[in-house]
This record gives C-alpha cells, structure tokens and sequence, in this order.
C-alpha cells in the first residue's frame, strides 16, 4: 500500500539512491551486476507508472508532500509516462549489453564510476521527464548532462578525440542550460511561479516582451540539449567517441527526453493563445527540422565512420520530429511522440550492432563493415533489420513513423512536407543501403587492421540487441502501445493548450 | 478439402514453411530441391482451392490483425488476384524444375540461399495477389522487392553488384518515395485504402477531382514494379541474376505483382466509370503507348538476348497498364488477359535463352545463327513463345491484343490502334528473327561452332539440347501458350466481375 502511494517517485527516486552504491562495489562484474539490477528495477516502476497512468489517468505527486507551487510536483500523465517507459526500457537493454563491451572499451579501474555515472544519467533522464516543475527541469537536466560529459570522455581510451569532444559539448551544453535556466527566470519574473500548471494558468493574456524572451531563451536551450538543426554540432563527435554502449543509450534516450520537454513546454506552459506560438511553429520548427532532415542526412551518406554516419542520421530524424510538431495538430503530435519512441528502437539497435562490431574489429569505420555478414551473421541482420527500420520499410516501427508523419502532413495541407519526408527517407535508403551493400557483398579483409575472426558477438551482447530489434519489428506490427497512447497523449496535450484537433 | 478462407494464409505461409525446410535441407541438395518441389505442390493446390471457389462466385477472405486502426492486414480473393496467384504458384513449379536444371548444369554457389530466397519471393507474391487494401499491398510489394534483391546479386561480382543497386535504388525509390506518400494521401483523403468493387474515390469526388490526375500518376510511377518508362531501368539491370531468376520473378512474379496493382489500383481504388468521367487517365495512357514502342526500338538494338527480352518485357508490361489508363471495361479486360499471356509466352523465351546458354554458353544474338540446327526443340519453343508475345493466333498473346483494341475502339482513341499496330510488327522483328536466323543462317565465320550448326538439314545426330530438366519447362509454357488460346472464354468469364458484370 505504501509502496503503491510513492509510485510516481520511484522512477526516479531507485537509481538516485541506488546509483552511489555502485562507487562501493569492487570493479568490474559486481558493480556492473548490480547496475543492472538497478536499471531493472527502474524499468519495472516505470511499467507500473504506464499501467498506473493508462488505465487512472494523470499522477499528481507532492514531493515531500509540500504543495505546489511552492513544492516540487511530479506530474505523470500519458505522454511523460510513454517517455519514461522508453528511456528506461532502453536502459534496461544496454546494460546487460554494455559488459562486454565496456570490458573493452573503458579503463577496469573506472568500471564502478562508468556504471554509476550511467545510473546517473538515466536518473536525470527520468527526473527531467517526471518532473511538473520548470526548474526541476532544469536541475535533472543538469545531472544527466554533467554524466554524459563524464561518459562521453570515458572513451578516451580508445580515442583521445573523446577529450575534446566531451569538452565541446561540455561547453555547447551549459550553454544551452544557461540559456534554459535564463529563459525560466525571465517567466518567474513574469508570473512568479514555477510549476508548470501554474505557469501555465499565470501566463494567460501576459503576451508581452518578458514572456516572449523567455520563451525565445527555452526554445533556443532545449533546441541545444535536443540538436536541433543547426545547434547539433557537439552531437556527430560526441557519439562518435562515447564508449559504444553509451552511445547506444544516448542515442536512444537524451535527445528524445529534450524535444519532450520542448512539447510540454509548447503545449502545458504556453498553449495556443500565444500568438509567437504560432511563429516559432512556422518559422522556426517547420524550416529547421526540414534542413536538419535534408543537410544532416546528406552528410551521413559521405561518412567513413559508421558511428558518425549514424549520429548524423540522428540529427536528421530529429528534424522529423520537430516537423511533426510544426504541424501544431493532434496528428501531428502524434506523430512527433510515435517517433520519439520508435527511433530510440532502431538507434538504439543500430548503435548496438555497431558496438558487436567494435568489440570484434576494434573499430567503426566502414572498412571494418566489409563482408561482415561471413563473419557476424547475427550482427550484420541485426543491423539490416533496424536499418531497414530507420528507411521506413513495412512490418517496421520505422514504416508506422512514417505512416503517421505523412497522414499529418496531408492532413494539415502541407502537402509538399509529406514529399520531403520521403525524399529524406531515401536519402537514409542510400547511407544504410550503402552499409548494407558492403556487409553483404564485399569480402571481409584478409589483412591489414581490419581483419575479424569469424565469430560473432558474445551472447550477452547478441541477446539486449535482438531484443530492441525484435521491439523493432513487433511494434511495428502492433501498434496499440504506441500509436494508441501516443494518440491518447496527444489529443489530451491539445485539448489542454486550446488548439484544434 | 481446405476450405477457401484458410487456404489464403496458408498460401502465405507454406511457402515460408518450405524456406525454413530448405534452410535445413542444406547439406543434401537433392531433399532440398525435393522441398522446394513439395512446396509448390502444396502452393498450388491451395491456389487452385481458391481460385475454384472464387469462380463459383464466392471472395474467401482472411483478417491478420489490425496493425494501426483502420489498417488492418486483410487478404481477399477476387478474379484479378486468383488469376495471378493461380499463374504465379504454377509457373514457380514449373520454374522450381528448370532452377533444378540449370543450376546444377551450372554448378552455381550458394544455391541454398537462391531457393530460400524464391520461397520468400512466391510468399510475397501470393500476399499481393491476395490483399484486400493498399496497405497490405504495400507491404508484401516491398518484402518482395527486399527478397528478390539476394537473387539479382546471386553472382556477388562487380556487376550484380552494380546491377543490385539499381534494382534495389528505382524499385525503393518510386515505392517509397511515391507509392506511399500515394497511398496515405489516398487514406487522408478517403479514411480507407481498401479495394472496393467500383472504386473508393467517386464517393469523395470533390476532394479527389483536382487531384486524381497527381494521384493517379504517384501510383503509375510509384509501382515501379511495372516498369513504366522511365521507371524501368531496374528492370535491365535486374537480368545480371540467373536465368531462372529473370524467366519467373522478372517475367512473371515481380513485374506481374506491379502491373496487377496498376490494374487493382484503377480497378477497385478509382473505379474505371470515375477515371472515364474525369478522363484523369488520359496523359498515362499516352504514356504507356509511348513506353511500348520505345521499350520495343531499344529492344532492337540490344544483341545481349536477355536484354532484349528484358526491353520487349517493358514493352508488354506497358500493355497491362495501357489497358488500366484506357478507363474502359474491354481495357482492363485486355490487361489482365495480357497478364496471364504473357507471363506464358515471356517465361518460355527466358527459360530458352537460359537452356542456350546452358548447352552452349552462348549469350549475344548474333552468335546463335544457325544454333536452331542443333537445337531444334529449343529454338521451336522460343517460336512459339515468340508468336504469342506478338499476338498472333493460335497463341495465348493475340486475346489481349484484341481486347485492347476494342478497348481503345470504345474509348475513340484511334491512334491507339496505329500504336498497337505498330509495336506488333516491331515485335515480329526483333523477337521472330532470332529463331529464324538461328534455322537458316550460317554460324559467323570466326569464333568455335557448335557441331551441326552449318549444314542445310538438321543432323539429327549431332542435337545438342540442353539437359532435359532446362527443356521440358519451356516446352510445358509454350503448350501452355497455346491451349490458353482456346480456354480464353472460360478465363473472359472468370474475370467478369472485374468490370462490372457477372
């Protein structure tokens, strides 16, 4: 009964306090095992957390039982729940997968720093997710941000080029933070609140200079944390030399957590009354998520490094997303939350495979892809499978995606967008066909430093990655999870900023 | 006996049943091409208990799931969908027994991929055939695109390799990139994609009426698979696969799945009287004649013998659509009459030219004058397929001339008829001269020749045919070729429904 009345702190409240006990544990196996169990346990309150919200509607929790808005409120309702379901189902998958991989990939000593900064960073995760407090927000972000940062140099022994890309987005993060953390001042100035409820209650008929600019500093700081084209250039190289698993879970996970808190802002703080709304919907999400589609996956086709490839195939379906918010419909919507979700599916499958052949090869340039399906069958399916996902082919989460984002965009007249969403698909058919041709039809390296020995990878790395492609080709069969929440969540979100369905 | 309704999902999935067998079967080639031939075996009786039930009348349906809401994957059997399951699982049969021939003759590698693939294919194509809405088409179109892929770049060289991309870039392209902003603009517009007697768009004519020319051409263009020019040039490239590969999915299983859904397209989502009253269709039409006789000039030139098949195929396939853009009942009739047509007669012509390489390693026209002494019955098969692609009676091939004519006589499009005419006595020159050439022509002076080859008569000692598992086949489809010509009031009956009557 206790327990059942804390639900909606548990998501976050287990890896926070679990998360330190990792630093006690001896390296290597043990803090990784209990990691593991952590992530698990996380994953099992956020399933209840989705049942709790699917079937009662919105939680209202008081942390500490003080009252907003002077408390800190965690505020779950369908589309915060869906969100945490997927970042911590994603956790629960890499790390059973990470062991391996980080076995290779990170220093042993820091073994028990790597896991806990990772609990961390799925903590702050889930904390910006839950949270119905703007500067809480700001807190949570800043927990996963700081351990990303820490994770991301990790790498460095492999790569030192990990350094510096840690230190970038170090410095393009806090920006964004700052920027972030401006911009709710300038609405605590306004309103003198920072629940998000309240907020949204204090701002109505305050259309005036101070709103403006604190909203222009939001969407700019969470445009950062999410790499909203043209802001995404601390994304390539960060993932590119994060340790693998890392990048499996960033990929999956941080990115999508921030256009969420861009959708909450858009819709539960400032609603459709806002004229700017409409504004930055046309002329700010619609031509920037357009570009960063086009550009970004333009420049995935010339990658050498398939990690990089991959990251800016991520900038450009981010851009899907923002255009499906740009739509400012419930169809929209809909599709932007389908997408949050099912990219994290197959980025997260992509990335993993490339770690299977990280760990095999010891590297992700496309040189080491050559005649990969004689040596790692398994690896070189998995892949094609999630690519074939991200491409939007049928019996693919990828494929519903695409389905929603088109019917939104004839929906809403824009016509010529649902064109452009498929030309940018084709663009992704090139990188990932290009992969695809040279796993299946060159032979592998007889020598040189891109040899492999015919194995393939460890089962404890080969049994988390069929797992997320199994979710792959299963929610894109049954959607009533997916598309049926999300639907739910969107219609709810509109209704709640006052615009047309 | 199975009933109807379950013989649909059977049909699916016994081919998958047999991929996985063949897959098992890998270690003794003889028990898997025993599996292969049981799987078609089965298949086509589960066809044939289809298509029986849906001549007397009855639409066996059968719902998987509902994938999004209102989206469900749904088969129903109808006449046009019978009729290219019923073709497509007897030709593969057919084609499993010369894959048997002509791989072994060839001692090809990786021959257990080749028939999983083909398993996966044939699935495909029985889901196309069978689907009930866009949606569902849609998705076996792509799995079959996806599965023939392995087979077009069976041979892992430069050139399957450069052949693959083509054939997996154009056919992807316009499906994905055409095909399905088409279908979701046709969902958005209507709230359904599924195939209706008469069409889905009349009841929404006001929103569809500026658009159903875009749409209609998003459809033409986006079903690449019926190599529409200039949405052909996979079609060429894909003959870099064996020959069996080229004679049953690129003259009968893919390039058919795309002409039947141009023919379902217009058929059950537009609905012929819709497409006749807007005259919508008519700019398509024009393009598909103009396709036939490009396709047909360049297949003149070509000496390569596949890729003149290859050319004469866009040509024909380009019949099928020319008889959906006419928007008359006697067109549509002769489109899909065609489809039945001339899968018999392409199929023969392919599995020829495969048994002449096989026997004699000879690929170029002109170095096969006077091979017809040495191979009689081969070059006689390739006749015969060779007059029903033209359309001349006796032959299957001159039925769908024929309605495509009084299609075009109905619709006043004269000029048409000159087209039709025209790309007939193109076919005779560039199809009939190579068994013609090969009877009476002395073989090129330089270069080895087959003995025989030279003299006036055939010496019927010195025959080189290919192994009989390569030459029965193509003697089976030219048979076939010509008993269809006396069955085509039977198979007008059956179709029936399709425009309108019965």
């Amino acid at each position: 009964m206790i327990i059942a009345s804390q639900l909606a702190v548990l998501p976050v409240i287990t890896p926070l306090v679990l998360a330190p006990i990792t630093l006690l544990l001896p390296k290597g196996r043990a803090s990784w095992a209990w990691a593991t169990l952590v992530s698990w346990l996380t994953f099992a309150a956020c399933i209840f957390v989705l049942k709790t919200v699917a079937e009662t509607g919105l939680i209202s929790y008081y942390l500490g039982d003080w009252a907003p808005p002077l408390g800190i409120e965690y505020r779950i309702d369908l589309a915060n729940a869906l969100v945490l379901f997927l970042v911590s189902g994603i956790a629960a998958v890499v790390f059973p997968f990470a062991y391996r991989s980080v076995e290779l990939e990170v220093d042993e000593r820091q073994t028990p720093y790597f896991y806990g900064a990772l609990l961390i960073c799925l903590t702050g995760l889930l904390g910006v997710t839950i949270t119905g407090d703007a500067f809480n927000v700001f807190v949570f972000l800043e927990i996963s941000s700081l351990s990303t940062y820490a994770l991301i140099a990790m790498g460095a022994r492999r790569d030192r080029r990990a350094l510096t890309a840690a230190f970038n987005y170090l410095v393009m993060g806090t920006i964004g933070a700052t920027f972030y953390v401006i911009g709710i001042g300038l609405l605590y100035q306004a309103t003198g609140t920072l629940n998000m409820a309240d907020l949204h209650d204090r701002l109505v008929g305050q259309d005036n200079r101070m709103v403006q600019a604190g909203f222009a500093f939001i969407l700019v700081g969470v445009g950062l944390k999410l790499a909203m084209f043209p802001l995404h250039l601390w994304l390539p190289n960060a993932y590119a030399y994060a340790p693998s698993a890392v990048t499996a879970f960033l990929a999956a996970t941080a990115t999508k957590v921030a256009v969420y808190v861009l959708i909450r802002f858009f819709y539960s703080i400032f609603g459709f009354d806002f004229a700017f709304m409409g504004a930055a919907f046309t002329y700010v999400l619609l031509p920037l998520g357009l570009a960063g589609m086009f550009v970004a996956s333009l420049v995935a086709v010339f990658q050498e490094d398939v990690k990089r490839m991959l990251a800016y195939s991520s900038v450009a379906q981010i851009g899907y997303m923002l255009l499906g918010l740009s739509f400012a419909s419930a169809a929209g919507l809909t599709a932007t939350l389908i997408h949050i979700f099912n990219h994290a599916l197959m980025k997260g499958a992509l990335f993993m495979a490339v770690a299977c052949v990280v760990f095999r090869c010891g590297s992700h340039s496309i040189h080491a892809f050559a005649g990969l399906s004689k040596r790692m069958p398994y690896t070189t399916w998995a892949f094609i499978l999630s690519g074939l996902s991200l491409i939007g082919v049928p019996l693919t989460v990828g494929f519903i995606s695409k389905w929603y984002l088109l019917e939104a965009a004839f929906g809403a007249g824009h016509w010529y967008a649902g064109f452009l969403i498929v030309a940018s698909s084709l663009i992704a058919l090139v990188y990932i066909g290009r992969i695809a041709e040279v796993m299946l039809l060159r032979e592998p390296a007889s020598d040189g430093k891109y040899v492999i020995a015919a194995k393939d990878a460890p089962l404890s790395m080969l049994i988390p990655m069929w797992a997320l492609v199994a979710a792959n080709i299963y929610f894109g069969v049954r959607t009533e999870l997916t598309a049926g929440l999300a639907e739910r969540a969107a219609a709810a979100l509109m209704t709640f900023a006052g615009g047309g369905s | 006996m199975i009933s109807p309704g379950l013989a649909i999902p059977l049909a699916l999935s016994v081919p998958l049943i047999g991929c996985v067998l063949i897959w098992l079967a890998n270690k003794s080639p003889n028990l898997r091409e025993g599996v292969t031939l049981v799987t078609g075996g089965v298949l086509l009786f589960l066809v044939i208990t289809v298509f029986a039930a849906v001549s007397e009348g009855d639409r066996p349906d059968f719902h998987l799931i509902e994938v999004i809401d209102g989206l469900p994957i749904a088969f129903q059997a109808e006449p046009l969908g019978a009729m290219f399951a019923l073709i497509a699982s007897g030709l593969w049969l057919v084609n499993s027994v010369y894959s048997i021939g002509y791989m072994r003759s060839g001692n090809e590698s990786n021959q257990t991929r080749f028939y999983m693939s083909f398993a996966v294919a044939i699935s495909a194509a029985m889901g196309v055939a069978f689907a009930a809405n866009l949606f569902t088409l849609f998705i076996f179109y792509e799995v079959l695109t996806l599965s023939t892929f392995p087979l077009v770049t069976h041979k892992g060289n430069d050139a399957a390799r450069r052949g693959g991309r083509v054939y997996l870039g154009v056919l992807m392209a316009t499906s994905i990139g055409l095909l399905l902003p088409a279908i979701v603009w046709t969902y958005a517009i209507t709230g359904t994609t599924e195939f209706a007697p008469g069409g889905i768009m009349s009841a929404h004519a006001d929103a569809v009426g500026p658009l159903a020319g875009v749409l209609l051409g998003l459809y033409a263009f986006g079903v690449g698979k019926a190599a529409l020019m200039p949405a052909h040039p996979w079609l060429p490239n894909a003959m870099v696969a064996p020959t069996p590969v080229s004679a049953f999915l690129h003259a009968v299983a893919v390039v058919k799945a795309g002409v039947f859904s141009i023919l379902k397209i217009v058929v059950y989502i537009f609905g012929i009287d819709f497409l006749h009253d807007t005259g919508a269709a008519t700019p398509f039409m024009w393009i598909a004649a103009g396709s036939i006789l490009l396709a047909s000039v360049i297949a003149m030139n070509k000496d390569n013998l596949k890729a003149r098949l290859a050319y004469s195929t866009v040509s024909q396939l380009s019949y099928v659509t020319l008889g959906a853009m006419l928007a008359t009942s006697m067109g549509v009739m002769g489109g899909a009459m065609q489809i039945a047509a001339h899968a018999l007669g392409k199929m023969t012509l392919f599995m020829c030219a495969g048994a002449i390489y096989v026997a004699h390693h000879k690929t170029l026209i002109s170095e096969m004058r006077g091979l017809g002494r040495v191979m009689p019955i081969t070059f006689g098969a390739f006749f015969i397929g060779a007059m029903s692609i033209i359309g001349l009676p006796p032959m299957a091939g001159s039925w769908p001339k024929f309605f495509l004519m009084v299609g075009a006589a109905d619709n006043g499009q004269l000029a048409i008829i000159a087209v039709l005419m025209i790309s007939s006595i193109l076919n005779v020159i560039y199809l009939l001269s190579i068994p013609v050439q090969a009877f009476y022509l002395n073989p090129a002076e330089e270069g080895e020749k087959p003995k025989g080859a030279g003299g006036a008569a055939i010496q019927w000692g010195a025959l080189k045919e290919a192994p009989i598992l390569c030459l029965a086949p193509p003697i089976a489809t030219a048979l076939g070729a010509f008993l269809l010509f006396f069955f085509a009031d039977p198979l007008y009956k059956f179709l029936t429904p399709l425009i309108g009557g019965g």
